[in-house]
Order: structure tokens, then sequence, then C-alpha cells
């Protein structure tokens, strides 16, 4: 499982003035799962209509499946798969009906194999269910199976598993874990922490840059290098402004009913005395966990 | 105790055989920020509309800030600013231009409306694009227009209907800012209450309190840490490697519920006070099989390994 999937070295894209990807370099290996999270306009769709071969890079290479992106764009074409929400799903066809449909524009035509990928995504009880009964953790099955049906090596995911609740998402993520294992490379783009979760790897990009590529769990040892509290306070925004002014506090946010301090250098205790001294009353400070929402706020301002 | 601002009693919403909402009860109260939380088809949006009085429930009743929604309609409505998921601005009109519409033909005066505006813009951050044309404005700042639209008229109610859908992290931090700030500063003396509908657990955590909603129903209500509570001491987190081998240990353990991959680490819901005992038990065993463990841990649970839990004995 060590074959690079895709290697993507000094890959740079312009329009006019406007510098859309600058300079970026990563590799994905065989197997792996990688998020892509970005403001929108950070590059990450440019990157990946590189990836595809739709859009040509100004600067730097990039290969696929061992296909370069500029010249054999046709050949990665056919070995990679593409799932959005934004894909036409036919209500008025049966399940069965919808993937036929986009099997014939592959040239595929065996009725098995196309039963086959409805069995993979868990659909085999609904082949003659029409679509528009379809809930949207189902349609989000199907549009997997549309994008599975030519045997893919490669998995592009926009925003998969937006709209559903956390049980929908987890099954759907047991799909893509056994494609994974079974050496199918995914790469993932999402605006949502709870779907950037499920990856392997997270990258982070803003202004075109790739500003990390790391495990979840080390991008917020790394990046979050401080101690994340959770801040019980009234008023909450005498609060907010009191420890926005403490030395040792690198961010504060409202988060509901309480405030969210990241901190370096400072204990809870120190939190306590600053409040008390203000006269604002702290009912209760626990500690807290870092969050991919956490590295990409730090990251991305 | 602050004033009740919602009170719905046995709401019931039926499409023919579909039962949208069925048997839903809220009591929110001035200063709180209320959750609706699941899928698309949960209930969500129905739940809403009925709400606001768009479309009348099949059975039920609604009070509204002392109104009552299915009789006092126009004044129940005059309390309420409702962001809908498809809002729409007119994008030839400025920033400006769009409030007022918004402004007019909700009744306000020209003395009230323009002050008014001005002060709301400055709340949203997009006083200095107050000339600048609809079309012209990124995604962000469409959501800030939309939100303050529907604050022109000070509204004691303010309903969000999946209102960051589409709208990257950082955009999103900023309107919830702006939501919990309109909450616990509100623009009158009297308190506001916000209802917004989300399907993601993170937005949840930032509620007051939360309803989980499943198949029209309201399957658990609760402050976002006593609905933690309920797992505490019973998520494990385990690093290592070969995650699926770890996986396939952790599976033999009688006190292991579930186990869950998330990216490079293994959730695991264990049973009550059985923490400690499965993780000395899974360190040998781990070791014993020649795999790899980097950390094992008790973790605060998540709203998600709640919800799963809430819900994993009816799945689709």
């Amino acid at each position: 499982m060590n074959e690079p999937v895709v290697t993507v070295q000094n890959l740079t894209r312009r329009f006019g003035e406007f510098t859309a990807v600058d300079h970026i370099n990563f590799e994905v290996k065989q197997g792996e799962i990688v998020g892509y999270l970005g403001p929108n306009g950070s590059g990450k769709t440019t990157t990946i209509r590189m990836l595809l071969g739709l859009l040509l890079p100004t600067e730097g290479r990039a290969t696929v499946l061992g296909y370069d992106i500029a010249q054999q764009s046709e050949a990665i074409r056919l070995r990679v798969g593409y799932m959005s929400q934004k894909f036409a799903i036919y209500d008025d066809l049966t399940t069965l009906e919808n993937l036929t449909f986009y099997a014939g524009v592959y040239g595929i035509t065996d009725k098995e194999r196309i039963k086959h990928t409805l069995n993979l995504v868990g659909l085999n009880q609904h082949y003659h269910t029409l679509t528009k009964s379809f809930s949207t953790g189902w349609r989000q099955r199907l549009s997997l199976a549309i994008a599975l049906v030519h045997e893919p090596k490669l998995l592009f995911l926009d925003e998969p598993t937006s709209g559903v609740d956390p049980t929908a998402r987890r099954a759907f993520w047991d799909l893509i874990y056994s494609l994974a294992e079974n050496g199918v490379t995914i790469l993932v783009t999402t605006h949502y922490m709870d779907e950037a979760e499920y990856c392997g790897r997270v990258g982070v990009m803003r202004d075109g840059k790739l500003l990390a590529l790391d495990t979840p769990t080390n991008l917020k040892q790394k990046v979050i290098a401080g101690d994340v509290w959770e801040v019980y306070v009234s008023p909450l925004e005498q609060g907010l402004e009191a420890l926005n002014q403490m030395d040792g506090v690198e961010r504060v946010g409202l988060a509901g009913d309480h405030l969210r301090v990241i901190s370096l250098g400072i204990d809870e205790k120190a939190i306590e005395n600053l409040l008390n001294a203000k006269n604002i009353q702290a009912r209760r400070i626990e500690r807290g966990e870092a969050t991919l929402e956490d590295v990409f706020l730090s990251l991305a301002r | 105790m602050n004033e009740t601002l919602v009170q719905a009693n046995g709401l019931k919403k039926y499409f023919d055989d579909v039962h949208a909402v069925d048997d839903v009860n809220l009591n929110i109260r001035a200063g709180e920020i209320y959750g609706l939380v699941g899928s698309d088809g949960a209930g969500k949006t129905t739940t809403m509309r009925m709400l606001v009085g768009a479309i009348l429930p099949t059975a039920g009743e609604i009070n509204v800030c002392g109104y009552d929604v299915l009789k006092q309609v126009e004044s129940a409505r005059s309390q309420i600013g409702y962001l809908s998921q498809r809002f729409s601005l007119y994008e030839d009109l400025t920033v400006l231009e769009n409030i007022r519409f918004f402004a007019e033909i909700r009744g306000l005066s020209s003395a009230e409306w323009l002050p008014r505006s001005l002060e709301i813009l400055e709340f949203v951050g997009l006083e200095k694009f107050k000339d600048r044309r609809a079309g012209q404005l990124s995604g962000g700042m469409k959501q800030k227009l939309g939100l303050a639209s529907a604050l022109v008229t000070r509204p004691r109610l303010l309903l969000l209907d999946e209102p960051t859908t589409g709208v990257d992290p950082v955009t999103r931090q900023d309107f919830w800012q702006l939501v919990i700030k309109l909450v616990s500063q509100p623009a009158t003396s009297e308190g506001v209450s916000v209802i917004i509908s989300t399907p993601y657990m993170d937005e949840a955590s930032r509620c007051h309190l939360v309803g989980f909603m499943k198949a029209g129903k309201i399957i658990a209500e609760d402050t976002p840490s006593n609905l933690r509570q309920r797992l505490n001491d019973r998520i494990l987190e385990l690093r290592g490697e070969p995650l699926r081998e770890l996986k396939n240990i952790a599976l033999q353990s009688e006190e292991v519920e579930e186990v869950s991959p998330f990216g490079d680490k293994l959730h695991l819901r264990v049973k009550a006070g059985a923490s400690q005992q499965v993780i000395a038990r899974l360190q040998k065993q781990i070791e014993a099989r020649n795999a790899k463990i980097n950390s094992l841990r008790v973790v605060p649970p998540s709203l998600e390994d709640i919800f799963i839990l809430l819900t994993e004995f009816n799945h689709e």
C-alpha cells in the first residue's frame, strides 16, 4: 500500500493577475482518505479540477494514478470517480434505472455489475424503488454508486454527507472505509468538521496555499499548542472582553452559553483570578478538547 | 426565570400519510438559542413554518410572544424574524435598499427604518458596504445581509433555517458570534430567542438547548452539556496501528458496546463503569498481538456519540 496515487509538485494556477493555487506540494498513497478544508475561494476546487485534468496548470506538475494531468487527462478520467450532491438523480426513475443510465455513459451495460455496485452501497433492497421517495442519506448512497460503477481507483467526494444526521453519516463512512481497505484512494472536500474528522489526513488551504496536511490528531497537537478551556461566566460579553485582553489568551469565542478559550502558559486558576478581579463570576471552568475547527480558525484567519 | 417566548403543544403536521411533524412540544425562553438538530426530512423546516404561521398544523397549539399563532397570526408575525433556507435578496438593489424593502413591507415608517438599518448593518459588519449591490457581495456577506433583513423589525423571536449551509467555517464562526451576541445583548430591554436548525453537531454544541429530531419527533432535548453527561466516562479514544486489527481486538471485549473508526483513531463506547478495566485489558491484549497503541484514554463524549446512542435501535 505504498504506491503514491497522487503526486503534486509546485502545482500553480493563475487566472490573469490572480493566483488561485500557489505552488502546492503533496503526495497521497493508495488507500488513504485525505480531506481538504478551506474557505470559499481558497483554491480547493481549482486544485481538484487540475487533478481531474479539466484545467491545465500554469506551473508545476502532478500525476494521478501514474498519469500526467496535463498530457493524459483522458486516462485519468476513465479511472477516477466523482461524487457531488449537485448531480442529477432522476426522480421518476428507479434506483436501478438511474444507475443503468449513468453506467451507460461509461459504456457499461453488464446488469450484474450494476447490481453489484448497488449491493456495495447497501441499496440491494431498493432496485425498483423510485428515487423521489428517498431520504437524503439514501440519495447519497445512490450518488456514491454512480461514482463507483466503473470501479475507479481514486474517488473524489464533494461534501458527501451534508444534510444528514450522525447515524446516516457514520453508515456512509463505513462504506468509504471498506472501499479504502480494498485499495481505493479517497479525496474529500468539505466545509464541515463533522466530515473532516473522518479523514485519515486533512489539508488546510488558504489563498491558494496548502498551509498544513497531517492527521487530525497531529494537526490539533501542532497547531493548537496551548490548552482549551470551556469557561462558563456571566455576563458573557464582559467575560469575553476581559479574556480577550489577558496575556496568554490566544483566542476567545462565544460558544452559546459559555466561552471557548485557547490559552498558552496559563492555567484555569489564572483565568478565574482575572475574572474575579473584574467582578465577573466564573461558574465553572472545564478543560476542553481541541477540534479541527480550532485548527482551521487558527490557520485560516 | 425568563419569560417564555415560544410554547408549542402537541404540534403535528401530516402530509397524506407522511407524518412530517409528529407530536412536538417546545418551551423556549427569552435569552435562549434553541437548536433543532437532525437530518434533512426530520421535520425541522416544517416545524419552523408552522411557528411563523406559514402552514397550518394538523393538530396542536402554538403561542409565540403571547400570541396564539393560529388565531392572531399577524400579531405573532410582528414579533418574528425568519431567515429561510432559500432567502432571496434583490441583487440589483444595494445593501441598504434591500433592508429598506424588508422594513417597508413590514410597515416601518421612514423615520424608523434608516437609523435602525444603519445600526443593524454595523452590528453585522456591513456598514462599509451599504451602497454595494447585493449581487456583488460574497456568500458570507449575503448571509449577513439576510440576517440583517430579518432583524430590521427588532423581532423577539428569530428563526434561522440551516443558515450556514454551504458557508465556510470562518464565515460560519462569524455568523454564530453575531447570533450569540444578539441573545446575550438584545437591542431592547426585552429578551430575544433564536431557533436554529442544523444537521451539524459542531453547530448544535453552540446552542443553549438542543432538540434532536428524527422522523418528525423530538427524541431528546437538553443542554449540550447535560446530553454529553449521558455518556460521561464511557467513550475511549484509541490511537495506534494497524487500526483494523485494533478494531477487531476491541470488538472482542464484552464491555465494548460499539467501535467507530474516525480518521486516524477509533472511538470505543464502553459499558458504564468499565472504562478503566477496558483500558487495562486492551493494553495487554494489543501488546500480545503485536499491534501498537499510541494512546488510549477516556475522552469527553461528543454530541455525535449521543445522537448515535439515541438512534441506533431504529436505523432507517
